[in-house]
Parts: structure tokens; sequence; C-alpha cells
């Protein structure tokens, strides 16, 4: 296996609304940052790959629009999956396990502004049995959430205080959309959108783009000073139907990690993509994170959430620790589909 | 920079699905109103029926029909339904394990309110009027009470006999009427025809006070079927000055962690003009912040 480093990373501010910034707009920022910040150019990369989905935007192949905010020409070696950009970051992985090219560049983009997310989200369900019912994304999380409730593995007041948690980690960030010190007690007083999830206990919906840099072996070393080498990667998926598997817990997120080596040594900080606050306690225990590693230091997709892109960002976020020194081993994580049902997990460390 | 244009925009995918041997024949049951299960090659049945169980392994087209019935395993209650969603009034979301089947379906359970719903609850399946073929022919589940209707209604006309209509009297001016055995001197309130510890008639009436000693008492906290009061509250047994049995009322002008026997309580009684032949004249039993009565005094009466 060839040894391969996040480089560089960057992100647009996630925002409620990006209006002024179609794909091509909101891609070219952070592509052509993330690529200056090593001093490369789209022409010194070996593979693109971005991850996106055209239901935001409404439109069909949206991401071969945003193919426009780089240098495609002469032609590119280019890929995309209608996935979160991390799952672009994995394709690119592999495509480096390759051996013929060095660099790879990774983007995501996420205009969650434009459409009606909930109902979007429902077109990830069972096209037979769950779409024609209405099932949003808030409630099919909300199953999960009673599930957990009814099991004793949480409160309400567990889902609030992972909530305040990330949020007051959110004020340092400056990329953060909803950031501050809220009150639990408040939190509890907010009504049930579909119980038992309040407003607070759900994501915000945000705008943004993100852009990491691959590089490997000796080109990493010589891009960054102290490069976020991927010491494991992997990811794992459920079944599809929720009720053909126990919501409370996460086997795919804890055999990723498994698999990752996230156990094999001390983790300094996770970043895990939990968009709703009761899946940070499910990944957690999942993924054997205790009390002494730093969660979410960044705020997680609680406090940034632009869809397609707040699972990049979590990779991201956990890299930029180790190429600023900050932590020399963390995890980034990152989720797909209803509850929780696809997990990607990896180690980034700065040995 | 110059004003942002926008405009709506509608995206629609008319494309049509087909549902093969597995899903197909699940949902053209659906239409005569069969639920069907299908057996996985380990035994177990799944509804609504996969074609591949989670271990991938082929299910195997043997298809059990199901009673329309089943249990909740997890449930969100939507208070304020969005579009596209089954009901345009407050339902749950569950998850539903049919009976007899291994699996949970999700689909909508119209239980009228929230605090209907519950992990574990019983619901039976209704059907749509109109039927498409689509898993919207099941239109809900609805809550299975877990008891049938057994109402019993008489009408009687009550006579309170002699003595207790003269316990009645006195309420209604406001006095506590007590029945005493002249030769033991025992008085009951309310009064009884005899002393049951004499035989002897009670003969004779008195007015006691209506201001005693709780002599024991009860908070209830659990709400049960026809409960007139909202719990917690305290309900105690009072022997009244001058009376030898205690009656029985309402403790309250007290926090309830400092009700104890031997407290000596009054009687909180009704405005004059709102007096009747009932004890509901008092409203109940307060502290008089006298002290406490010991408890050799009352130890008989408990």
């Amino acid at each position: 296996m060839r040894d391969v480093a996040i480089v560089s990373f960057s992100q647009l501010p996630s925002v409620k609304a990006i209006d002024a910034a179609d794909e091509p707009e909101l891609v070219q920022p952070v592509t052509s940052d993330a690529m200056k910040q090593v001093g490369l150019t789209q022409d010194d990369i070996g593979f693109t790959c971005s991850g996106s989905t055209d239901y935001l935007p409404g439109r069909p192949f949206s991401f071969v629009a945003a193919v426009d905010g780089l240098k495609a020409w002469p032609p590119i070696r280019e890929s995309h999956v209608e996935m979160d950009g991390a799952f672009a970051l994995y394709e690119a992985w592999v495509r480096l396990m390759h051996g013929d090219i060095d660099t790879a560049l990774v983007f995501s983009f996420g205009k969650s502004s434009l459409g009606p997310v909930p109902d979007v989200l429902n077109l990830q369900n069972d096209p037979y049995y769950v779409q024609p019912l209405g099932l949003d994304s808030i409630s099919a999380a909300a199953l999960q959430a009673q599930a957990m409730i009814d099991a004793g593995k949480a409160t309400e007041r567990d889902f609030a205080d992972v909530v305040a948690r990330n949020r007051r980690n959110a004020i340092d960030n400056p990329n953060a959309h909803i950031k501050g010190d809220f009150s639990i007690d408040e939190m509890l007083e907010e009504p049930y959108i579909s119980s038992p999830l309040r407003k607070s206990f759900c994501p915000p919906l945000s705008d943004s783009a993100a852009a990491i840099v691959l590089a490997a072996g000796d080109t990493a070393k010589k891009l960054a000073k102290k490069p976020a080498w991927i010491r494991g990667i992997d990811h794992r998926t459920e079944p599809h139907a929720l009720g053909q598997r126990d919501l409370t817990a996460s086997p795919s997120a804890k055999l990723a990690a498994e698999k990752a080596g996230v156990g094999k040594g001390k983790v300094d900080v996770a970043e895990l993509h939990a968009p709703f606050a009761h899946q940070e306690i499910i990944l957690r225990e999942a993924m054997g994170l205790g009390d002494e590693v730093s969660i979410n230091p960044s705020g997680g997709a609680l406090a940034a959430n632009s869809l397609m892109t707040a699972g990049l960002i979590r990779f991201g976020e956990a890299a930029a620790r180790i190429l600023s020194g900050d932590a020399n081993r963390a995890v980034a994580h990152t989720t797909n589909g209803v509850c929780l049902q696809h997990n990607l997990v990896a180690v980034l460390e700065g040995e | 920079m110059s004003e942002i244009l926008s405009a709506p925009y509608v995206l629609e995918y008319t494309y049509t699905r087909s549902t093969g041997p597995v899903v197909g024949r699940f949902l053209e049951s659906l239409r005569y109103e069969v639920l069907e299960g299908v057996k996985t090659a380990d035994g177990r049945v799944l509804c609504p029926p996969l074609e591949y169980d989670e271990d991938g392994e082929p299910t195997t087209g043997e298809f059990v029909t199901l009673r329309p019935s089943g249990t909740v395993k997890s449930w969100s209650w939507v208070q304020e339904p969005r579009k596209g969603h089954p009901f345009d009034r407050p339902f749950a979301w569950a998850l539903i394990q049919v009976d007899g089947t291994d699996n949970a379906m999700v689909h909508a359970v119209d239980a009228g309110k929230a605090k209907r719903m519950r992990t574990g609850m019983r619901v039976r399946l209704r059907w749509a009027d109109e039927k498409d073929g689509t898993i919207r022919d099941i239109a809900c589940f609805e809550p299975i009470a877990p008891f049938t209707p057994g109402p019993v209604h008489l009408e009687y006309d009550v006579n309170p006999g002699e003595h207790y209509s003269a316990y009645l009297r006195g309420l209604k001016q406001g006095k506590l009427i007590g029945g005493r055995d002249p030769e033991a001197g025992n008085v009951y309130v309310p009064p009884r025809g005899a002393d049951p510890m004499t035989g002897n008639p009670t003969s004779e009436y008195v007015e006691v006070a209506d201001v005693g000693v709780l002599t024991t008492f009860a908070i209830i906290r659990i709400p049960f079927e026809g409960q007139k009061l909202t719990p917690p509250y305290c309900f105690g047994a009072i022997v009244l000055d001058g009376a030898d049995s205690p009656i029985y009322h309402l403790i309250s002008g007290v926090p309830h962690d400092e009700i104890r026997m031997g407290m000596r309580v009054k009687a909180k009684w009704k405005p004059q003009d709102q007096w009747e032949t009932s004890l509901e004249n008092i409203l109940y039993f307060e502290p008089t912040g006298e002290p406490d009565a010991p408890f050799d005094s009352f130890k008989e009466h408990l």
C-alpha cells in the first residue's frame, strides 16, 4: 500500500444560502485555493473526483457543469460520485493506489438552499415500500432517536447535551453556520418537529463547498511540512430497509473503524458526521471513542450542514489539525443514507 | 453586484417502475386486502417482502398470509404534517412488526394524539378505500385498545335510610351528625343503625366538631379510570373531636411531605349558599396548626 496524505483543505463558510453562485462558481474558489496552498495547478493533478447530488439544485447532471470550475482542458482524468465528497476522497485514494499518479484533487459542493431537502432525502428510501408514504429525513431520524430512548441508550437531555457541546465548539470556527452557547433547558422546551426530535436536535441546512488535495509518498512530503497521512480507511454499509436492522447501533461504523485501525492508538481528535444529535452517541459507541477524545472541535454537522459536503469537511477539519501540528492522530468519519446506513471511517496521522 | 434572478422550478421524473415477482405479488395482494409476507431460507418471514434477506440470501418465494395487525417497534409523532405526508392531521410514523414476521414495516399510525403512542403498542391495519396496487393501499395502522367495551348502565333511586338521611340533612346545615349508643357511649360518624361493638341501637344523634385528628393517609400518584382529581393528591382518615370512628376526606393546604399521622385538621367548607345534602360541602381538611395528637390518643381508631 502506498502512503497517501491529505496535504491541503479549503472550504467556503457554511451559510443559509449562497445565492450568488452556481456550481462552477461554488467550486472554483475552493479547488483553486486548495491547490494554491501547496503550489499546484490543475495541470499538476493526476486525478480529480467530486461528490454531489443533482437533487439539491434539481438539475440533472449538475456535476458536469461543476467541471467548468476546474481547468479541464486539455482533458483531465475526472470522476464523480453521487455521494458526499468524502466518498470521492475514498475513490481518489483507491486511484492513487494504482501507483501511476501522485496527486489527486477532491471536491464537493452542496446548495441545500434551493429545494425541499427533507423531501429530497425521501428519495433515498425504498421506492416501493417507503417513498410513496413520504417519509422525510427528519421523521426517519426520529424513529431512530425514539428507538434509542426505548432501548435506554440515551435521553432527550443527552441529545441536547450533544448539541450544546458541538455548537459551543463551533464558536471558534469561522466557517460554522450555527454557533454559540445554547441552553439545554431551553432546547428541551422547543416543540417537536417529529418527536422526539426538536429543532435543535436537527442539523441546519447550509450551502458550502470544500476541496482537498491528496498526495502520495515523497510528493506529499514535498508539498506539506506535516502531511495528514491516511493510515487506514474503510467503508461499510448495512441493509437498506429501516425495519431490517437495529437502529440503535451501527455495526457498519464499528466494522469500518476496526478495519481503519481506530483502536490501534490514542485518538486526539475525531470529526464525526452526525447530522442528528442522537447519531453522535451511536457513532461514539460503535467506534469506541471515549471521553478522552476531542469530538468535533469544529462543531460538526450540527453546526454546519451542507449536504454532500459536510462529510468531506469532517476529513478536512481532522486533517487541518494534523497539518497545523495541533493533533497527531485523528479520526474522520462520514455517513451516507438513511439513519446511518453507510459509514466511512479514516485514521489520519502526522507521523 | 446586480440582483440575482430567481424563479420557481419543478423537477419530475415520470418513470414507471417494474416490481418483479416478490414486490409485485405483495403489492397486487394489497388490492384484495390480503397482507402477505415471504419466507426466508432460514424460515423467517419478512413483511414487506424482500427479494433478498440481510445476509444476501434469496428469499424462497413462498408467501404466507398474515393477520393485518402488529406491534410498534419505534415511532415518531408529527404534530404538523409536511406536504407529502400520508395525513394532513397529526399522526405518527412507526416501524411496525406485523404479527408472525421477523422484520418491521415503515408506515403511519392514525392515533389522534401523541399520548396514545408508545413502543410495544398493538396496532391493526386499516385498508384504503381506493386501491391502486401501491403501499398506500394500506391507509395506515390504528391503535388496538387492549380491552373491549364492557359497559354496565343501571338506573336506581337511592334511599340512604333514616340514619344516613339525618347525617346528610345535618351537612346541609353545616353540621356533622353522629349516632350514639346511649349505653356504651360510642359515637359513629356517619351514624349507623346500631353500635357494631355492642349491637345496641344508636338511638341518639349528637353533633361532633368539624375539627379532628388525621389518623392515617395516602398520597395518590397513579391515574385511574374515572378519577375526578389530578394526581398527586392526599386522602386521609379523620377522627373528628367527639367521634369514635373516622370519616374520609381530602387533605390539602399543606405540602405533601409535611402531612403526618396525628396532625390536627379542620374542615374547609364551601360557601354556605352552595351547601347541599352532601359531604362535598366540605372541600377538604387542612391543618389547624395545633400541636399533634399523641399516637396513643388515636391508636384505637386506626
